[in-house]
């Protein structure tokens, strides 16, 4: 039994079928829904703890969150979304034709990430802090895990915005990183309405 | 590493630690699921010890302090939940079994896979690093409420509290990494001609085991990084006095925490139905049912958790609603032991070790369920809460699953993962001591925690009507019953490791099953098949009528007699 078929499988677990979407996207997409589930949980403890504190938030005598500032970092980082989905329309007809769009998104993404390392060290000076009571705890905890996402994509973005300048950008790749960054695009604007306002 | 080794073909290390082949990895959680499983069974003899005989030293452990004792109780849950059941299930057979049941070479993302185990074997390593840190193990209970798992002045065990978080953590990403990898490979690499129907119940459920541990795993970790960061950075998420609230761990933990026993009952289940359909050489009783009603389970198990917390102060009304859907949550499981019951009537049963095993699970976990009602009930569960009446009732779930089912599979697929039949005489001796002597140590402690046993408690001699002799010697029944079972494990030991280098040579097919694993040589090569199949059938083809054999593998190209275009379809 030693000597049967050792020659087979010229790469593991390549598909003999046509799947309905690449083994890339399929896995990303299950990620995607365990990590809503973490986020949801989140902000139904967040929710939680601030219908018990009754009265007004935040609590008094605790900083305002830069609600405007924030409306605007949120356009960017929703426009950093849309450079990444014309990044991957443009590389089903070439590859090499994304790198643009790609750079696009990664530069707007960084912003975003850079614009809110800056409020926060504002909402630090004014006291803000994970100690201060539930209200800063949760705006870091929310915010916080929010930010390491971003920074998780802007990795991958970057990563691919070096593989499509040398021309070695895959579709699976492109395909999966385009999946996560979509969902860090748009699961802020929810976490901003639930957080901020 | 590999230089080292240069000169092999592949060396020891590149092959079997290194490995990105789904056997060895399967393998790999198999073998540390077990010795998890040893360490889990001893911390179990060192606290039932002090419960049976309280305040002697214990033969192998010593005296056991009331710190040790809350740390041994905690851990062994955690460990048998976490480090066995999880690992064994759903790694150990879900990497063996899922390429070779669906027919393709190996998991669509092997190095992801062999991540996966890495961070499982790390987590392992950290909760064992957690027994010897200053204060020692964790010992709030494998619930982790706080405030006792969140302030250090409570739990006495500063660092113990933390490591356990972090390894409970660690061990959630590696299973988030294996699900992954499950539910794409099943999706996109089965054999040419499986249909949704075509696949193996045992693969279903591990499918839709890996689906519910996903979607209910999200929480835990956001409530685990909560927890973590009042324990270490001195937040006050679950601290009432500053704003936050201590049930709220409580919801993230059995949001997560029930849909967890489904998650290794579905595949459980599976195991056993796939074993009784070969052994009864029938065909599965109403294999889409099973099907749905694993779906139903799955959804209704996200719908349940607040009978966890009946007592601790959460609405009335809430309550009466958990109450229906726990009862309700019954309907699609008592309909899976039916269906096992009904595939038995009227088979040519064989009763081999692995059969045993699966009827023996039938038989035990129906009583589990049937006493879950008293607690799925909010009124008779404010009696019962947190007496061993709540522990008896969730071991006879728990064991079945973690134990009973497991020893089901080893005993079925060993031909199949070493290339050697199990000695039968061994295996049913260590049957029949392990499931009587499982008996005898569960019923005494329905009768103590109807009687009022609290589970917590380290010392009954301190309680003087708990302490009467009646009761007492029910818990020294069981305690004696605990030892005798797990004495019998060395029997199965002894017959796994021997024969794994003497044992009868297995040829491909030992139990005639229809299922594509058999068609693979025993013990697979790299690869799996000589030449990768195809699928023509259902999975439980067993006495066809008009046939000469009493199985039909998958595998099989249609007769060309028997109408060839007809056959698939009527197969099905």
């Amino acid at each position: 039994m030693t000597t049967v078929a050792v020659s087979v499988a010229p790469r593991p677990g390549s598909p003999r079928r046509t799947p309905v979407a690449s083994n890339a996207v399929v896995g990303m997409a299950i990620f995607i829904a365990a990590e809503v589930m973490f986020f949801a949980a989140l902000a139904a403890a967040f929710t939680i703890t601030r219908i018990s504190a009754g009265g007004t938030w935040p609590p008094p005598g605790q900083p305002r969150l830069p609600v405007e500032a924030t409306a605007a970092n949120t356009a960017v980082l929703l426009a950093s979304g849309i450079a990444m989905v014309i990044a991957g329309r443009r590389s089903a007809v070439h590859a090499a034709r994304s790198t643009s769009a790609l750079g696009l998104a990664l530069a707007l993404g960084a912003a975003f990430v850079a614009l809110q390392g800056y409020e926060w060290v504002g909402l630090l000076r004014e006291g803000l802090t994970m100690r201060s009571g539930p209200h800063g705890s949760f705006f870091y905890l929310i915010v916080g895990a929010h930010a390491l996402h971003a920074v998780a994509g802007i990795i991958a973005l970057a990563v691919a915005f070096a593989r499509a300048r040398s021309g070695r950008l895959a579709q699976t790749y492109l395909a999966g990183a385009r999946l996560y960054w979509c969902f860090v695009v748009l699961l802020w604007p929810a976490l901003y309405w639930r957080v901020y306002l | 590493m590999s230089d080292a080794h240069a000169h092999h073909d592949e060396g020891w290390v590149k092959k079997y630690l290194w490995s990105t082949d789904h056997k060895i990895i399967g393998m790999q959680y198999l073998f540390t699921g077990m010795l998890m499983a040893l360490l889990g069974g001893y911390f179990a003899y060192a606290f039932r010890m002090q419960l049976g005989f309280p305040n002697q030293p214990v033969p192998g452990f010593g005296l056991v302090s009331p710190n040790e004792y809350n740390a041994l109780v905690t851990n062994h849950g955690t460990i048998m939940i976490f480090w066995v059941a999880m690992p064994v299930l759903i790694a150990a057979f879900g990497n063996f079994l899922i390429p070779l049941m669906i027919g393709c070479d190996d998991m669509v993302f092997p190095r992801l896979n062999r991540l996966s185990y890495q961070i499982f074997l790390v987590s392992a390593l950290v909760l064992l690093a957690s027994f010897f840190v200053p204060g020692g193990g964790f010992g709030g209970a494998w619930t982790a409420y706080p405030p006792l798992s969140s302030q250090a002045k409570f739990s006495l065990t500063p660092a113990g509290s933390t490591l356990w978080l972090l390894a409970v953590a660690l061990e959630f990403v590696a299973f988030l990494i294996g699900g992954i990898n499950f539910v794409t490979t099943v999706m996109n690499s089965r054999a040419p001609g499986m249909k949704w129907h075509d696949i193996p119940v045992v693969i279903w459920m591990i499918v839709i085991a890996s689906i519910v541990f996903m979607a209910s795993v999200g929480p835990l970790v956001a409530g685990a990084v909560m927890l973590l960061m009042d324990q270490q950075f001195g937040t006050g998420f679950y601290d009432p006095i500053r704003g936050g609230d201590p049930i709220l761990w409580q919801h993230l933990f059995w949001f997560f925490g029930h849909p967890e026993v489904y998650v290794v009952l579905l595949p459980a289940m599976g195991i056993v139905i796939e074993v009784i359909a070969v052994f009864s050489r029938k065909k599965v009783f109403a294999y889409k049912m099973v099907l749905y009603t694993a779906f139903a389970t799955g959804i209704l198990s996200f719908f349940v958790w607040a009978h966890h917390q009946f007592v601790a102060g959460i609405d009335p009304r809430m309550a009466n609603v958990f109450t229906v859907t726990t009862l309700l949550i019954s309907v699609p499981i008592a309909e899976m032991l039916f269906v096992t019951i009904a595939t038995l009537y009227g088979g040519s049963i064989r009763l081999d070790t692995p059969m045993l095993w699966a009827v023996a699970f039938v038989a035990e976990f129906l009583l589990g369920g049937v006493t879950g009602i008293y607690l799925g009930s909010s009124g008779s569960d404010i009696y019962f809460h947190d007496t061993y009446f709540v522990l008896a009732h969730f071991h006879y779930t728990f064991v079945p699953i973690a134990i009973i089912a497991v020893f089901a599979g080893i005993t079925y697929w060993y031909p199949k993962m070493f290339g050697r039949m199990l000695d039968e005489r061994l295996g049913k001796l260590h049957f029949w001591l392990t499931v009587i002597a499982f008996n005898f140590i569960f019923i005494p402690l329905f009768i103590t925690g109807a009687a009022g046993d609290h589970r917590r408690i380290y010392d009954y001699t301190k309680f003087p009507d708990l302490a009467r002799p009646e009761l007492q010697n029910l818990r020294a029944l069981a305690t004696v019953a605990t030892v005798v079972m797990l004495s019998a494990q060395v029997i199965f030991l002894y017959n796994f490791f021997k024969s794994m280098r003497s044992g009868k040579r297995a040829e491909a097919n030992p139990w005639q099953a229809n299922t594509l694993e058999w068609l693979a040589p025993s013990p697979p090569p790299h690869g799996n098949f000589a030449e990768l199949p195809t699928v023509h059938r259902g999975p439980y083809e067993y006495s066809v009528p008009g046939r000469d054999l009493d199985y039909w593998p998958q595998s099989d190209p249609p007769e060309d007699d028997a109408a060839p275009d007809a056959a698939p379809e009527a197969a099905r």
